[in-house]
Order: C-alpha cells, then structure tokens, then sequence
C-alpha cells in the first residue's frame, strides 16, 4: 500500500539528518596556547570568516562546544588541562590538531613539550604548517563537516569503536626517552579523570 | 660611587680577604663566599643599592676553568643615582644552599623560586620556596647540565584517554 506523502514533505535516514544538522554548526572551543592561535583568531574575523561554514560560534566554555581546535604547543603542565577539558565537552564532540606543535612537538623536542596532544587524546583531523594558513584551518573544517556526513551516527557509535590508543605509541623509537616515572602525575590534583 | 670607593668600604667593613673583584667593561662584579652573602648585601643595600634587580643562578658543569658547581648572581641597583652592582656566590652539591635575600628585598621572592625550580638552590631562609614554573609532581632539575634535553619521560609520563572513554 502506497502512503500518500505531500510534496512538501522530505523522507531521510536520522543518521543523515543529525549529520547535516552537526556539521553545519560546529561550534569550536579554542584551545590556543601559541602562534596558531592568532591564526586561529584570523581565521574567526571578517577576512576569512569561518562564519561561511556554520563554525563561527567560538564559546569558552567546553560545556557548550562540540569541536575543540588545539591550536599551539601544550606543555606537560597543561596536558592536565587540556585533558580535563576534552572530558568536560558534551558529545558528540570532535578535535582539530591544528599546527605541527600540537600534532607532533613541532620544534619544542624538550623535556617539557608534549610530542603531540593525539598521544594523550583522540584527534579527528590535522593540520600541518608552523602555523597553518587560515584558508587550511577552513579547510580542515570542511574535510571535518565531510567526515560527519560520512560516517556519522545520530547515536555516536562511531565514537564507541575507538578504543584503542590513537596516536604514536609512548617513547616511540627515540633513544633514552625512557619513562622512569618521576613524579606521580595520574594522581595529580590538576585532573581527575573520573 | 666609584668601583674602588665601594671595593674599600666592603674591606673596611669585612675585612680584605672575604671578597674577590673583577671588572669587564662597566660590570662591577664582587665575588662573596655564600656563607657571608647575606652580610654584604645587607652593607650594600644600606650603602643606597637599594634595587634587586635581577638574581639568577647558572651550571658550570664541565665549563672550562670552573671550580664551583653552581653561580648565583644579583645585580643589585642604586635607585638613586642609577649604578649597578653585580654580586656573584657559588655553592656547591650535594645540598647547594644560599641565605634567602627576601627579608632584604621582597623582591626576590620569586626569583629564588624559579631557581630553586630550575637548579634545585635552596634559599634558607625564603618563606615558601616551592615550584613556581613546574607542576609540583616534578622532581628534578631541568636546567642543571646533567639533566638531559628531553628530560626523564616527564613528558610521557600521562594517561591516555580514548575516544571512547570521553
């Protein structure tokens, strides 16, 4: 039996739906500790205006975004934090490593730098460059709004399998860069993951 | 206040032997052992340098023609008449210790902080000498020259959240 649907109604699938409703409004939180985080600001005013792709909504508060944009190099004493906040932000959420220092170290191989923040949380895309022009910030937004579209799950199990580990395993393959466990940093007061 | 004038006024003071001077260019340095320190800066301020500008600390491990393990400078300033004055001490391990110049200038509060920080100098005497640049959980050293580059694992040293734990 045919069911008469009125032209002005669409039928689609609620995955399809909720996908284009999130990609087209993500709204970032910027978590801009250097350089890349003027590009980042570049990037929100009026000459390139990330407004164009629906992400324009920058809020401070992690409870109200669902895209955060590491933008700068974080330091073993913000790592805490910035874990912290990852946890504090609603799902569904994604992340943008924006420049080499938050995706690899970049120059800072030192003691205090963290060697890319995909080590400690998930990353969704990267953005090369020290720093990325804004146009590959906007670029990395657009190839993210692709990302939702295709694989996307009004419930979010796409994000319930990955359960491993995503970034480079720990003390890969550089000489000496043992952990001998100085200090007990999971216990710290700065974060408490549960 | 000439060099000299403030060299002989030291001596009258403390007697000729407990300091050394040198001079290059217009950096008036004296070099006092640590234990005295806190007696001369105490002359020195009442003699009008009044300003601690700056205080630092250095390793000369392995530098050519060094004795001492670790440098600590103060460049001390006349407000008034706009002379500098650098004091120079060394300590040593395996407990390198100098008195604290905070009952003298507030100043130095954080200063000494962030070389107990970087060179783990205990200032005796500084009423809360803990990490100031650091995560408290850091137990060492990071500018001593032993220490290496890439430091111990500090940085690796974090939980790793997956994504579909968050």
């Amino acid at each position: 039996m045919a069911l008469e649907i009125p032209e002005s109604v669409v039928l689609s699938k609620l995955d399809k739906l909720a996908n284009w409703v999130r990609s087209n409004s993500l709204w970032p939180m910027p978590f801009a500790t250097a350089c890349c985080g003027i590009e980042l600001m570049a990037t929100g005013a009026s000459k390139h205006d990330i407004a164009r792709f629906g992400a324009e909504v920058m809020r401070f508060s992690p409870r109200q975004c669902d895209l955060m944009i590491v933008a700068g190099r974080v330091v073993m004493k913000m790592l805490p934090v910035l874990q912290r906040i990852w946890l504090q932000m609603a799902e569904p959420k994604w992340c943008i490593s924006m420049g080499a220092c938050a995706s690899s170290g970049g120059v800072f191989d030192t003691y205090a730098v963290v060697q890319g923040i995909d080590r400690f949380i998930p990353v969704d895309i990267y953005v090369p460059g020290c720093p990325p022009r804004p146009e590959q910030l906007i670029q990395s937004v657009i190839d993210l709004q692709e990302k939702i579209r295709k694989t996307g799950t009004f419930g979010g199990s796409e994000f319930a399998k990955r359960v491993a580990p995503e970034g480079p395993p720990q003390n890969r393959d550089i000489p000496g860069d043992v952990v001998v466990a100085p200090g007990d940093y999971t216990k710290s007061r700065r974060i408490s993951l549960n | 206040m000439p060099f000299d004038e403030i060299c002989q006024s030291l001596r009258d003071r403390f007697g000729g032997e407990c300091f050394t001077r040198s001079e290059f260019r217009d950096n008036r340095r004296i070099h006092v052992a640590a234990d005295r320190l806190f007696e001369f800066m105490a002359f020195l301020k009442e003699q009008g340098f009044d300003q601690l500008a700056e205080l630092g600390a250095a390793d000369y491990l392995k530098y050519p023609s060094a004795r001492d393990r670790y440098g600590i400078w103060y460049i001390l300033v006349n407000t008034i008449t706009g002379e500098r004055l650098i004091a120079k001490t060394f300590v040593n391990d395996p407990d390198p210790a100098v008195a604290s110049m905070f009952p003298l200038w507030k100043g130095a509060d954080w200063m000494e902080r962030e070389a107990y920080d970087m060179y783990g100098i205990v200032f005796e005497g500084h009423p809360d000498l803990r990490r100031i640049l650091l995560p408290e959980e850091f137990t060492s050293y990071p500018l001593r020259k032993d220490y290496p580059l890439r430091g111990r694992g500090e940085r690796h040293n974090f939980p790793v959240i997956t994504r579909a734990e968050s």
